[in-house]
C-alpha cells in the first residue's frame, strides 16, 4: 500500500506533502523517540502525537514513510518547514492512535 | 575522510543537523543502508545526550571503507553509574526534555545496539568521550 492510499483508506488530513508512492510495509505507533529509533523499521508510518523537529529528524534517520499526527496533535512550524526539505510526508486524524493503528492493521492485511 | 561538528549546548532544535549530514554524506559516499542507519542514528543518540546532560560538545568522525569512527566529546558532568546508564529505561533527563520525546533511557543503549563497538570514558566534573565504531560490512 502507498502513503496516499493509506490517506485516503484511513481519511488522513495531509500536512506536508512528501513521496505520495512510497509505500507502507507496516506500522510503528511511539511517542519516545529513541524508544521509536530502537524499534521502528523502514518503511513503517509512524503514528505519534509528536509534531517537533526532532520527531522530523527522527523520522529521517528511520527512514519511515510518513509520520501520522493522531488525535489532532500539533505539528510545530519550524518541523513542518524542516519535513518540506526533508522530503517527509505528514498527515494528521483527530482519531486516536490505537484506532488508526487496528485500522491499518486490517489493511495491510 | 574526517568530519568535525560543533553541537550547540543548548538548541535541540539543531541536535540532529550533523547526524542528518553524517548520514548524507555516508549514503553519497555509497555504504549500505544499513550501515548508514545506524552510524546516524548511534550518532544522533550521542548528540542529543550532550545537548541534554553536557551543554553541548563535538562531534569527530573518521570514515574509512571498512569502518566508520564516531567520537563525541563533552566536557559535562561527566556520567555517575556507567552500569545504569547503559540500562534501558535509566534517566537522569529532567521533566522538560521528557515532554519533547527524549528522556526514554534508551539513549546509551541505543548506540550499544547500533553500533560495533562503543567505549565510554567518562569522569565526574569533568566531561565524558563515547567512542563507537560502526563495521561497514556486517549486516544489523
Amino acid at each position: 500500500m502507498t502513503v496516499s492510499e493509506m490517506a485516503n483508506e484511513l481519511n488522513l488530513e495531509t500536512l506536508v506533502r512528501g513521496d505520495q508512492d512510497r509505500l507502507v510495509a507496516g506500522g510503528y505507533a511511539g511517542d519516545l523517540l529513541s524508544w521509536v529509533m530502537a524499534r521502528a523499521h523502514e518503511d513503517d508510518a509512524w503514528f505519534t502525537v509528536m509534531g517537533n523537529l526532532n520527531a522530523v529528524a527522527v523520522a529521517v534517520l528511520v527512514n519511515v514513510s510518513c509520520i501520522v499526527l493522531t488525535e489532532n496533535a500539533t505539528l510545530d512550524d519550524d518541523a513542518a518547514k524542516r519535513a518540506a526539505v526533508e522530503g517527509v510526508f505528514i498527515l494528521r486524524s483527530h482519531e486516536s492512535t490505537f484506532s488508526l493503528c487496528a485500522k491499518l492493521g486490517n489493511l495491510l492485511q | 575522510m574526517k568530519l568535525h561538528f560543533e553541537v550547540p549546548g543548548d538548541d535541540f532544535t539543531r541536535a540532529g543537523e550533523a547526524s542528518g549530514e553524517l548520514k548524507r554524506k555516508l549514503k553519497r559516499l555509497g555504504f549500505d543502508p544499513d550501515v548508514v542507519r545506524r552510524a546516524a542514528i548511534a550518532m544522533y543518540e550521542g548528540e542529543i545526550n550532550m545537548v541534554i546532560h553536557a551543554g553541548g560538545g563535538v562531534v569527530d568522525v573518521e570514515i574509512l571503507p571498512d569502518k566508520i569512527t564516531i567520537i563525541l566529546t563533552d566536557y559535562g558532568p561527566g556520567i555517575e553509574d556507567v552500569d545504569k546508564a547503559m540500562q534501558e529505561g535509566f534517566s537522569t533527563a529532567p521533566d522538560n526534555i521528557r515532554m519533547l520525546g527524549f528522556g526514554a533511557g534508551m539513549g546509551l543503549p541505543n548506540i550499544k545496539k547500533y553500533t560495533d563497538t562503543l567505549n565510554i570514558k567518562t569522569e565526574v566534573g569533568k566531561g565524558t568521550v563515547l567512542t563507537m565504531t560502526v563495521l561497514t560490512n556486517k549486516q544489523a
